[in-house]
């Protein structure tokens, strides 16, 4: 089941105008700077489909801009958050790319700052509800229903045992997880879904974790 | 954890509970939360809702200037004059715009399901309440029964314009509006789902095509149908009226005609309405463009 919770339907609290358009530009630039880990100096975002012809009525635009900025989707400055970011000196720049996607609400965002990029896919499914289909070229198969945290990692002995331990002290169970490599010995991704919503002080702990890079979550 | 109508409906009478009550057992067994978390995370919706309505009703436009204004318009027509479709549905039709024109304001609403869509199920919420006299709390189960029906709508079609038309959006707001009047006003489960099935069928079909791709026109008024029909519909199922076509089946035929509805009319701003030529001189007014992709 795509939704499971009553609150997908009776929600999120949002800025208008379109929660696919907006709130889900939002979660999904939101998603970006969270696994970035911080706030980007630069952004290139495509967008695909209905994204690419209406993301300027819809302030697909600023609310993934404010998603960069690390906004909620109900924060008072979304509407602003194009300008926030120019004031921020951030450079954001929307493509329309013509390409076919997948899905009609489909954003690419490649951000990054002086020392590292990063790359994400994530579509906008409706109501608000996002799901991120591609992470730095790794190709992510997040069902969307649970929470999620994406660990990028080194490809080291250890790595995985070493957050599952965490995660076990604290009790947390693991309903699906995926290890992917590009090569061995090099960069890699957990991808874990768990029962319930983490606390950042659980994904503190798993960052200071050995091998690991960088850290995020998907609340659902 | 119930996946269609038939399913929710069986649950809510084999326990004799409330559609609502279904939902928040379900919400509290999945997320492992409790019943007073989940009330007030509800209660939160609510007040963002009441207070999208205030701020309409105060009178507000959107920054193109499309839009606002009109729910402002019907409160003072229903005061000076006697309506022909009665208070309570102008009411509805009021507040159901105002929240559409506060999310064109880009004023802060809940979706519901969508943005485009979040004006029925609150705008016939506060009309119902006048005549109804709810508590608080079914106040906030009204919104747990029309989450129960959009839940399934969710699962088995779509509630997004761009992946349905406008029949996944309002049709099924209005819908969800409709199920949600019938448990307030003491109706079945089995009622609030033929409530559910009648204004959905009569939203099938309906393109999403909205002028220069802005939420804004004809989702305004299209909101002011969703709630008229949410209205009516809860009035014949009250009276016994049912659908001849079961509620799962029209969701499903709902689906089928969302897939075969051609892209230009799911949410791209390039057909129907938006298509026309002050749809297109509306755009190039706002953007400084025609559509030169089209």
């Amino acid at each position: 089941m795509k939704y499971n919770s009553v609150f997908d339907i009776i929600g999120p609290v949002m800025i208008g105008p379109s929660s696919s358009h907006t709130a889900g530009a939002a979660r999904i630039g939101k998603a970006a700077r969270n696994l970035f880990g911080a706030e980007p100096t630069w952004a290139k975002i495509h967008l695909y489909e209905s994204f690419a012809k209406t993301y300027k009525g819809h302030g697909t635009d600023f609310a993934l801009a404010g998603g960069l900025l690390g906004f909620d989707t109900d924060d008072p400055r979304m509407s602003k958050a194009l300008d926030i970011a120019h004031e921020k000196n951030i450079k954001i720049e929307f493509i329309e790319d013509d390409a076919k996607a997948h899905h009609p609400n489909t954003a690419r965002l490649i951000i990054g700052n002086d020392a590292d990029k990063l790359e994400l896919v994530g579509i906008s499914i409706g109501g608000g509800k996002v799901e991120i289909t591609e992470l730095n070229g790794f190709e992510l198969r997040l069902s969307g229903n649970h929470p999620a945290i994406l660990i990028m990692h080194n490809d080291r002995f250890g790595a995985i045992a070493s957050v599952t331990r965490i995660l076990a002290k604290h009790e947390i169970n693991i309903g699906h997880m995926e290890v992917n490599r590009k090569d061995v010995g090099k960069e890699a991704l957990m991808v874990i879904e768990v029962d319930q919503n983490m606390e950042d002080w659980i994904l503190q702990e798993l960052e200071n974790a050995d091998h690991i890079l960088q850290i995020a979550k998907i609340d659902s | 954890m119930f996946r269609t109508v038939a399913e929710l409906v069986e649950q809510a009478e084999q326990d004799n509970i409330l559609i609502s009550e279904v939902m928040i057992r379900q919400e509290m067994d999945v997320k492992n939360v409790s019943r007073d978390e989940i009330f007030r995370n509800m209660e939160n919706n609510l007040q963002v809702m009441e207070n999208a309505i205030d701020q309409a009703l105060e009178g507000v436009e959107s920054v193109t200037g499309l839009t606002g204004g009109d729910a402002v318009l019907i409160q003072n027509y229903m005061r000076e004059k006697t309506p022909l479709s009665g208070n309570l549905l102008l009411d509805a039709v009021s507040k159901a715009m105002g929240t559409n024109e506060v999310n064109a304001a880009m004023g802060t609403i809940c979706a519901t399901p969508t943005a485009g869509s979040a004006g029925c199920v609150p705008g016939t919420l506060f009309a119902v309440k006048n005549q109804l006299n709810p508590t608080r709390e079914q106040m906030i189960r009204y919104l747990f029964t029309a989450g129960a029906f959009g839940f399934v709508v969710a699962n088995n079609a779509f509630i997004s314009g761009a992946a349905g038309g406008c029949q996944a959006e309002v049709g099924s707001a209005g819908a969800m509006a409709s199920a949600a009047i019938v448990e307030m006003a003491g109706g079945t489960p089995q009622q609030s789902a033929d409530a559910f099935a009648m204004t959905l069928k009569n939203m099938l079909g309906l393109v999403c095509d909205p002028v220069a791709g802005l939420v804004e026109v004809p989702c305004v008024k299209r909101n002011a149908a969703g709630s008229s029909l949410a209205i009516v519909s809860a009035d014949m199922a009250l009276a016994g009226v049912t659908s001849r076509i079961p509620c799962d089946e029209v969701i499903g035929a709902m689906y089928r005609i969302g897939k075969t509805m051609p892209t230009a009319l799911r949410e791209t701003g390039e057909g129907g309405l938006a298509a026309t030529p002050t749809g297109q001189a509306m755009k190039e007014k706002i953007f400084g463009m025609a559509d030169t992709k089209a």
